[in-house]
């Protein structure tokens, strides 16, 4: 799973209040390169909640990302490239996700995060 | 990439081992497969250079073609791990990524429109009646751009209806009627493959709220 996957994933169980971010919990981390697409960042850039995809990257093994970002950056070759990365070239591979507010464990095995959830959380 | 190209390379993809019936798992074939992202890219721009999810991936046919066509990221969805396994060895036997996530289309924890385009084929609800309604309604309110489906022919007008007055679509449009082969995975098809009437839809959500989680 990338971490822009992650950025969009949210507890579903239901009373939830905020069940975003999902906190990582790391085993196995690989990285697999790909195509470096500026005009795909720059439009990510604004649906991307920066904070979370921050600490998700350092749980990660990356600590490259700057804790502030705003549009302004995206001119800058080296900042998009960092984004890219991060965005695009981590994969969580086994560990979990973890939701605060239940302390609800989602499994992630072979790259596959498993949100399916029991009856009495529906 | 041209279509013919296309629908041969997805035809190396593994199709379902054990289908389980009352997921209505049968493959989406080639044929539909590649004219479907074929269309949602070449008359529309909906697929190269933008997050794709396909909704009930299964093997994955939907997304390798998003894939293939140049989506930058592509998101598969199943309620079911033995297909999610499937479809992890055709991505790495092609070659293409496709992050996978095992979940329930109806508990969909999403935040926001991350997602440009979905593309999918769901149960036609013919084992579970609305299986296909709870597709459509968590595909309308995820895709920020466009949704591409497949659904009954005999359905047509309850759809339109169901997704323009329930589910907010801005626009529901039948781009063309095409023949699925329903192949008989079930023992009460008399005939080696039933072939019905299906058509393929092209829906725009209304302009989405900002980031709502
Ligand atoms: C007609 S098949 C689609 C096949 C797929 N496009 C392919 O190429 O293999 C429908 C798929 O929806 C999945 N499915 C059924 N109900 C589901 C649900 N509630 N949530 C998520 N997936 C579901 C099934 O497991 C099956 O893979």
């Amino acid at each position: 799973m990338r971490l822009l996957t992650h950025n969009m994933l949210s507890s579903n169980i239901k009373g939830v209040i905020n069940g975003f971010p999902l906190r990582i919990e790391v085993e196995k981390v690989v990285e697999k390169p790909v195509d470096f697409n500026p005009d795909f960042l720059k439009n990510m850039f604004s649906k991307i909640e920066w904070k979370p995809l921050v600490d998700a990257s350092r749980t990660m093994g990356y600590a490259e990302l700057p804790e502030e970002a705003d549009a302004s950056m995206l001119d800058s070759h080296d900042f998009l490239q960092r984004f890219h990365h991060a965005l695009l070239e981590l994969h969580l591979e086994e560990g979990a996700l973890f939701c605060p507010e239940t302390n609800r464990r989602f499994p992630v095995n072979k790259g596959i995060p498993n949100m399916l959830l029991h009856e009495d959380e529906v | 990439m041209k279509l013919k190209q296309l629908e041969s390379l997805l035809g190396e993809i593994q199709q379902f081992s054990n289908p389980k019936i009352q997921l209505e798992q049968y493959p989406t074939g080639p044929h539909i497969a590649s004219r479907m992202l074929y269309t949602a890219e070449n008359s529309f721009g909906d697929v190269s250079g933008k997050v794709v999810a396909d909704l009930g991936c299964g093997c994955g046919t939907l997304g390798a073609a998003a894939a293939i066509l140049g989506a930058e990221h592509v998101t598969g969805i199943d309620i079911d791990p033995d297909s999610l396994e499937i479809a992890s060895s055709n991505a790495e036997y092609l070659e293409f990524e496709m992050d996978l996530v095992l979940c329930d289309v109806k508990n969909l924890g999403w935040r926001g429109q991350v997602v440009d385009t979905i593309v999918m084929n769901p149960p036609f609800g013919t084992r579970r009646k609305g299986a296909d309604m709870e597709f459509l309604s968590a595909a309308l309110k995820h895709a920020s751009k466009a949704v591409y489906s497949l659904h009954k022919t005999s359905t047509r007008d309850h759809i339109k209806r169901a997704a323009v007055r329930d589910y907010g679509a801005e626009s529901a449009e039948v781009l063309c009627e095409l023949r699925y082969d329903v192949p008989q995975l079930y023992k009460f098809h008399k005939r080696k493959e039933v072939d019905i009437a299906v058509d393929l839809w092209r829906f725009v959500p209304r302009s989405h709220r900002e980031n709502d989680v």
